[in-house]
C-alpha cells in the first residue's frame, strides 16, 4: 500500500549572496490517509519550509512530493492551508473571506448550497454571530477561527497548518485546539501541522515528527502518540504515559536535535513500518 | 454623593482639555487669517497699480456681491427669454398649426458662477480620462517588472512636462481629429480636459504601480491556493489590496488636474475660471483686479474642497490595519 502523502528526499536550497544555503536536506516522510502529523522542531529549522513545499507555494530543489498518487507541482485548493497569521482579506467580511474559496471550488453548486457551506463552517468554529464582521472588528482568536473555517470549508484532501495558534494567548490556544480537533474528528482529513508546542503536538497528533536543527535539517525521530480518540485534555493530563512522551519530546528538542540524522534507511520509514 | 463629586472634577478637567484643544485648533488659524487680512488691506492702501490702488479685502467682498448680482440678473434675462419664446411659439402654432417651430437657445454670456461649473465639468472629465488610463496601466506596471521597465522611461520623460507645452499639441490634434457633424463637446473643452488628463495621470499611475507591487505576499498566496484566474486575482485581491494607494494617487492627480486646468483654460479659451481670469486681465476695468482676486480665492477653496472629498474617499477604502 502506498502512502497518501509521500515526501521523498526533498532538499531545499536558497541562493544567498554568501553562497547557497540548504535549509532542508533529504527530508523523508510518509503519511497515511486520515493521519494527523505534527512536525516539531526548533524555530528556524525549516519545518515551515517543508509545509509550504507540500502546499505547493515553494518548489523543492530536489526530491518530490506525491499526494494521493499525484506529484505536487503547484498550490491548489485540494490542500487547505491555515497560516500562522490568518491573513484574511481585510476588505472582506468573515463570511466573504470563506465564500471566496467556496465559490471558487464549488462553482457547480447552487448559490444556496454554497451559502449553506460557508454558514455551516463559520458556525461550527463559533462565529455564527460574527459572520458579517470585517477582520479588523474581530479578535486575533476569532480571525484564526475564520482561517480554520476557510480551510475546512473547501473539503480539502489534506490540511496544512503552519503554527496556527502560535500568535494566540494560551487560553485562546486551548480553545482553538478544541475547535480544530472537533472539526477534524468529523471527517478525519489527513493533516500536517507545524508547531513548536510539545503539549499541542501530543494532544492533536497521531505521530510527532521531530526535526533536527537547521541548516540541512531532516527528520530526527518519530514518536507514535497512541491515545484513543476522541481525546480529552483532562484525561490526557492525568495519564502518566502522556508525561513519558512529553519527556521524550523535550529530551529530543533539548539534546538529540543537534545531531545530524543517522545514515541508512530514513527513520521515517522505520517508524512507519515500511523498512 | 462622594463618588459623584469625585467624578465631576475629572469630567470637568476633561472638558477643559477639550475646550483648550478646540480653542487652539480653531483659534490659531483664525488669528493667522486675521493677520493675513490685515496685511492685505495695508498693502492694498499703499500699493498703487496702473488703474488705482490694489483691491483690498473689502473690495473683494463687494465684488463677490456684484458677481452674484450679475449671475442673478443673467438668470432672470434667460428666464425672460424662454418665456418670450414660449409665447411666440404659442402664437406661431395658433396661426399655422402645421408649421415647424425652431427652438432657440439663450445665447447670453456665461457668468462667474457658470464658469465655475464649466471648470468643474472640465476637470472631472480630464480626471476621469486620466484615471481610466492610469489605473489599468499602473496595475500592469505593478504586476509585471517587464511592463514596468517598458513604461518607466515615458513616465520619467513626460511627468515633468508643463501643461502649457502640451496644450498647443493637444489643440492641433483635437482640431485635426475631432470634426463631427454635430459636436457633442466644444473643442476648447476637449483640449483643456485632455491636457488636464495628460498632466494629472502620473501620480495615479505611479501610486497604483507601487500599491500593486507592494501587496502582501500572503494575499497573493491566498489567490494561488485557490487557483484564482488572472482577472479574478486582479479584481478580487490585487485591486482591493492596493485601493488605499490608488486613492492616494487619485487624490494627488485631482489636485494637479485642478491646478493645470486654470492654465489650460486660459490658453484654450475654454469658458471656465481660467478664461474668466484671462478676460478680466484683458479688459482692464477698475473692478478687474478685485474680480481676479475673487477668482483666486474661489479656485483655492474649490481645490481645498476637492482634496477633502478625495481624502474622505481614501479613508473609506482603507480597511483595518491599513487605516491611517
Amino acid at each position: 500500500m502506498s502512502a497518501f502523502l509521500d515526501i521523498s528526499y526533498i532538499t531545499k536550497t536558497y541562493g544567498a549572496k554568501s553562497g547557497p544555503v540548504t535549509v532542508v536536506r533529504e527530508f523523508n516522510l510518509r503519511v497515511n490517509r486520515g493521519e494527523f502529523i505534527a512536525l516539531i522542531g526548533h524555530s528556524g529549522c525549516g519545518k515551515s519550509t517543508v509545509l509550504s513545499m507540500v502546499a505547493g507555494l515553494q518548489a523543492p530543489t530536489t526530491g518530490a512530493i506525491i499526494l494521493d498518487g499525484k506529484e505536487v507541482t503547484d498550490a491548489g485548493p485540494d490542500r487547505g492551508v491555515v497560516f500562522q497569521s490568518p491573513c484574511l482579506l481585510p476588505w472582506r467580511t468573515a463570511y466573504e473571506n470563506v465564500a471566496l474559496g467556496v465559490d471558487q471550488v464549488f462553482f457547480t453548486s447552487s448559490r444556496a448550497d454554497r451559502r449553506a457551506i460557508v454558514e455551516y463552517y463559520l458556525s461550527v468554529v463559533g462565529l455564527a454571530d460574527s459572520m458579517h464582521k470585517r477582520p479588523a472588528e474581530l479578535s486575533q482568536g476569532m480571525r484564526q477561527r475564520v482561517g480554520i473555517a476557510r480551510a475546512f470549508a473547501l473539503s480539502p484532501k489534506m490540511l496544512l497548518l503552519d503554527e496556527p495558534f502560535g500568535m494566540l494567548d494560551s487560553l485562546t490556544r486551548f480553545e482553538l485546539q478544541g475547535v480544530l480537533l472537533d472539526l477534524w474528528q468529523r471527517d478525519r482529513t489527513t493533516a500536517l501541522m507545524v508547531t513548536h508546542d510539545v503539549d499541542e503536538a501530543l494532544f492533536l497528533a497521531d505521530r510527532v515528527v521531530m526535526m533536527t536543527n537547521g541548516p540541512e535539517a531532516g527528520v530526527g525521530e518519530i514518536l507514535e502518540v497512541d491515545f484513543p480518540r476522541p481525546r480529552d485534555r483532562g484525561t490526557l493530563l492525568e495519564d502518566p504515559h502522556f508525561y513519558e512522551l512529553r519527556e521524550n519530546l523535550i529530551g529530543f528538542l533539548n539534546e538529540r536535535s543537534h545531531r545530524k540524522p543517522v545514515a541508512g534507511p530514513p527513520p521515517s520509514l522505520v517508524a512507519a513500518g515500511y523498512a | 454623593m462622594n463618588e459623584a463629586s469625585n467624578a465631576l472634577p475629572s469630567l470637568r478637567s476633561r472638558l477643559d482639555a477639550l475646550a483648550v484643544a478646540g480653542v487652539r485648533n480653531l483659534g490659531i488659524p483664525l488669528v493667522a487669517i486675521a493677520i493675513f487680512v490685515g496685511a492685505w488691506s495695508l498693502a492694498a492702501r499703499t500699493i498703487q497699480v496702473s488703474f488705482g490702488s490694489l483691491p483690498g479685502p473689502a473690495a473683494v467682498a463687494t465684488e463677490i456681491g456684484h458677481l452674484w448680482q450679475d449671475h442673478q440678473a443673467e438668470r432672470a434675462r434667460e428666464q425672460a427669454f424662454y418665456e418670450r419664446q414660449a409665447e411666440r411659439k404659442k402664437a406661431f402654432l395658433e396661426k399655422n398649426p402645421a408649421g415647424e417651430w425652431k427652438e432657440r437657445k439663450y445665447a447670453g454670456r456665461p457668468t462667474f458662477f457658470d464658469q465655475i461649473g464649466t471648470s468643474l465639468k472640465t476637470v472631472f472629465t480630464g480626471f476621469v480620462i486620466a484615471s481610466l488610463i492610469a489605473v489599468p496601466l499602473g496595475v500592469l506596471c505593478g504586476l509585471s517588472k517587464t511592463f514596468n521597465l517598458a513604461v518607466n522611461p515615458f513616465v520619467q520623460l513626460f511627468k515633468p512636462v508643463s501643461p502649457l507645452a502640451w496644450l498647443p499639441i493637444v489643440m492641433i490634434l483635437v482640431s485635426a481629429l475631432y470634426n463631427p457633424a454635430h459636436p457633442l463637446f466644444e473643442k476648447a473643452f476637449l483640449s483643456s480636459a485632455i491636457t488636464v488628463a495628460l498632466c494629472s495621470l502620473w501620480p495615479t499611475l505611479i501610486n497604483t504601480a507601487l500599491g500593486v507591487s507592494s501587496i502582501d505576499q500572503d494575499y497573493l498566496n491566498v489567490a494561488r491556493v485557490l487557483r484564482l484566474g488572472w482577472f479574478a486575482k486582479v479584481w478580487k485581491i490585487v485591486l482591493p489590496a492596493s485601493l488605499p494607494l490608488i486613492f492616494t494617487g487619485l487624490r494627488l492627480s485631482l489636485g494637479v488636474g485642478w491646478m493645470v486646468l486654470i492654465a489650460a483654460e486660459m490658453l484654450a479659451q475654454n469658458p471656465g475660471l481660467g478664461k474668466f481670469v484671462w478676460d478680466m486681465f484683458q479688459n482692464g476695468s477698475s473692478q478687474t483686479l478685485a474680480q481676479i482676486e475673487v477668482a483666486v480665492l474661489v479656485i483655492g477653496l474649490i481645490g481645498f474642497a476637492l482634496d477633502r472629498a478625495m481624502l474622505a474617499l481614501q479613508r473609506a477604502v482603507s480597511f483595518g490595519s491599513q487605516a491611517r
